[in-house]
């Protein structure tokens, strides 16, 4: 832990002033939170004081999503300070998310007086039973005299390692105990301590594979923004020293500019068909931070079936989990490339005319343009309006976060992200209502910034309560809707599984959003022409306060290229293909029996 | 488990398992506080893994070290994943698959002992018989009255199962089993 920032002594003082102090001498700035019973001796601190600002969000799943987008924007840890009982098990959808994409989330969480617990008192659950499988690690503290090194320790594992959220359960009766305060310490713990340099052998064996591929490719993850902008900076100089092409998992875009010459785009079941065919028929793949997923590598026992492969990751357990590798690196992302980089400048000398051919044949695969679309005087085309918002907004200092679902690919797929910590979206698992939440915690961070959360009808209204926070905290968010009136992605998949039985995924009845804007206090746009699109995103941008703009786009346009269920990276389905046949047969009967 | 499952044939593809299910043994020394032992076996259930013997204990006072015995069953490549998460476990100090180790050390399996107190009650022949037994398999006689004996007999688990099945017949009511305990042979410590 750094020093400088005023750390107190050790002195004595109650668990509620050693919460604030902790957080302090962490280094925090805002926390996300909801006050509840069993936090108010720490919501007394926090009225006391003002280093610590602190957003009072409309429900707890808003303050973690709120603080994941915090911290996915600063590289630094999101914090969420929430009551007992139903605070806590509203925290555990943005803790599961945290979790899943390796996101550093300190959350607090008040419990019933230590005498009271397993009583079923008012407001009583087990929130660290609750919290244990979707948290790196939880800690109820008993003793207040425990209270601030489990602070510490907390914001240590959160941050170190594979990032990740964490839970501190504080019975009342502690926050109101008193007991020494001691300041932060490194190394807190013996049994946690993750190893970030990697193997100078293996990495030394990776350079030269890399040397000798005549196919290349560098995928790359969410690990490469975490290990922070340096790590970005050396996958940029890697992928310029080796002449590789790149692409990368949705967590890992802007880690490489989407400008970039050897860009391919983003890769995995939505991805472009230059980066998986490349994915596939390449001979060396690098894969830096990223875990294979099941979206990324589609059909396992045809995934990429002639490569060798390299894998660097911080957690051992995700080498050799889904894909089996011939080089594994354990180690910091960053550091392994440091490794990589100072290594190739000293024994590689490529020749690059050797990757020609593997060009050509990319520029083969680029040529299908495979992202294309029919263009539509009449109505707005759902990319078409990402199309526009980025060329309206990319020079600017502009930060995009996005719901869950076609909108969200159609984001990944069209608006280039260039720099990392630009593009907060929930990957793993998935989480509808995410973006506005975490829009709003990406203004609270850089308030002066164009914040836009890409949303689609369906996932906005989840979280549709926090507008009113936006509200409160003057945080103008741009919430840029593509209203289909369907949940797209689910439609989607029922004309491709289901036989065009569309269960349930029509909104019958949808708010009328620009309404609904002024009614919190915002402002409302509908757009509902292409030709008024780039007038309406203008005035978007102009206006400062948060914003509804309700685009209206073609209601069954559907989201492709796509690698269908059951199907390898070479056998994608393109947008000029995707005629109703295809789509109804695309995937066997086999394939139909998981999603 | 995997191992049983077919490939379906979808975005989540699960691939067909080649490998063939061990049964292992690990050790795993983790730190004596609340809700270890909750992490350990909730990330088998979490995970799908099996646990087919566990045994804990804190077996270093001064340093609250508890060490967590688990016999689990996976084909090699779930094995060494299973080794890999409980590793990530942040109290977790150190994992060992002694099974792994021993095959490394040229002993072949660990040593496992296990430890079950085993309850019958009879009059007449079956006493005499159990009784007699019972000295054959070196159980000892920690409780008795002239209608039954608590037997606690030690050793592998198949030869605590032999001592149970010959007991059945001879009015068993009550077993209670420790779960293994392991190392591996030799000088050197886990």
């Amino acid at each position: 832990m750094s020093n400088g920032r005023g750390q107190t002594e050790r002195r004595e003082m109650t668990g509620a002033e050693m919460v604030v102090q902790a957080l302090k001498d962490n280094g925090v700035k805002h926390l996300f939170g909801y006050p509840g019973g069993a936090v108010l001796p720490i919501y007394d601190e926090i009225f006391q004081q003002d280093a610590v600002e602190h957003i009072l969000v409309r429900h707890e799943q808003g303050a973690g999503h709120a603080a994941e987008g915090y911290a996915r924007a600063t590289g630094k840890p999101g914090v969420m300070l929430v009551t007992s009982g139903p605070g806590a098990t509203n925290a555990v959808t943005p803790l599961q998310d945290a979790l899943m994409d390796s996101i550093p989330l300190v959350c607090i969480t008040g419990q019933v007086p230590t005498a009271l617990i397993g009583s079923d008192a008012f407001q009583e659950c087990d929130t660290v039973g609750i919290t244990r499988p979707c948290t790196k690690h939880n800690w109820l503290v008993k003793d207040v005299n425990k209270l601030s090194a489990i602070i510490h320790e907390a914001f240590h594992v959160a941050t170190t390692g594979r990032p990740g959220p964490v839970v501190i359960d504080i019975p009342k009766d502690v926050q109101f105990a008193k007991g020494i305060y001691t300041p932060p310490q490194t190394a807190p713990r013996t049994s946690y301590h993750p190893n970030l340099q990697g193997d100078m052998e293996k990495i030394k064996a990776a350079v030269a594979l890399m040397a000798s591929a005549k196919k290349p490719i560098i995928y790359s993850g969410g690990g490469v923004i975490n290990a922070g902008p340096e790590a970005s900076q050396l996958l940029r100089e890697l992928v310029e020293l080796t002449g590789a092409p790149i692409t990368s998992t949705l967590m890992g875009l802007g880690a490489y500019p989407a400008s970039g010459k050897s860009w391919l785009g983003m890769l995995g079941m939505h991805g472009s068909y230059e980066a998986n065919m490349a994915m596939h028929d390449c001979d060396v793949m690098l894969c830096v931070g990223a875990r294979f997923d099941d979206r990324i590598t589609g059909r396992l026992d045809a995934f990429s079936p002639y490569s060798k492969k390299i894998h660097i990751d911080i957690d051992p357990s995700s080498l050799n989990k889904n894909v089996p590798v011939d080089i594994p690196i354990q180690g910091d992302v960053g550091r392994v490339l440091e490794d990589m980089v100072r290594l190739w400048r000293a024994t590689s000398k490529t020749d690059k005319k050797v990757l020609y051919p593997w060009w050509e044949q990319i520029a083969k695969w680029r040529a299908r343009d495979s992202f294309a679309f029919k263009g539509n005087a009449d109505v707005i085309m759902p990319q078409y309006a990402i199309q526009r918002l980025y060329e309206l907004t990319k020079d600017r200092d502009t930060y995009i976060t996005t719901e869950v679902g076609q909108h969200q690919m159609w984001a990944a797929q069209h608006y280039g992200i260039e720099k990392p910590n630009r593009w907060m979206t929930s990957g793993g698992l998935g989480t509808m209502g995410y973006g506005l939440p975490a829009a709003l915690g990406v203004q609270i961070a850089h308030p002066d910034a164009l914040v836009i959360d890409i949303a689609g009808d369906a996932s906005v209204q989840m979280t549709m309560q926090e507008m009113s926070t936006a509200v409160q905290y003057e945080a103008p968010i741009k919430i840029f809707i593509l209203n289909n009136q369907y949940m797209g992605m689910v439609r989607q998949w029922q004309q491709l599984l289901h036989g065009n039985r569309l269960s349930h995924s029509y909104t019958e009845a949808m708010p009328d959003f620009v309404k609904l804007a002024e009614a919190y206090g915002g402002h409302g746009i509908r757009c509902e022409k292409p030709g008024d699109l780039d007038a309406a995103i203008q005035e978007m941008i102009s206006v400062k306060k948060p914003v509804l703009f309700d685009c209206r786009v073609a209601n069954l346009a559907n989201c492709f290229p796509m690698i269908p269920s059951g199907k390898a990276h070479n056998e994608m389905l393109l947008p000029d293909e995707a005629t109703d046949e295809a789509v109804a047969n695309a995937i066997d009967a086999k394939g139909r029996e998981l999603v | 488990m995997n191992a049983q499952l077919q490939p379906t044939g979808s975005a989540y593809f699960i691939a067909k398992e080649t490998q063939l299910p061990e049964s292992h043994t690990l050790s795993v020394l983790v730190d004596n506080e609340p809700g270890v032992l909750a992490r350990v076996i909730g990330l088998f259930s979490g995970r799908g893994y099996n646990i087919e013997s566990l045994t804990v204990s804190e077996t270093e006072h001064e340093q609250h070290l508890s060490r967590i015995t688990v016999v689990t069953r996976g084909t090699p490549h779930v094995l060494e994943q299973i080794k890999h998460q409980l590793e990530r476990i942040v109290p977790v100090h150190r994992v060992v698959d002694l099974t792994v180790k021993a095959q490394e050390l040229g002993h072949g399996t660990p040593l496992e002992r296990e430890l079950a107190l085993v309850k019958v009650t009879g009059t007449g022949d079956h006493r005499v018989e159990a009784l007699r037994l019972a000295e054959a398999f070196r159980a000892k006689v920690i409780d008795a009255n002239t209608e039954h004996f608590i037997f606690e007999i030690t050793g592998k688990g198949s030869k605590l199962d032999q001592f149970i099945a010959i007991m059945k017949p001879l009015g068993l009511v009550e077993i209670c089993r420790t779960g293994v305990a392991a190392m591996n042979r030799g000088q050197q410590g886990m």
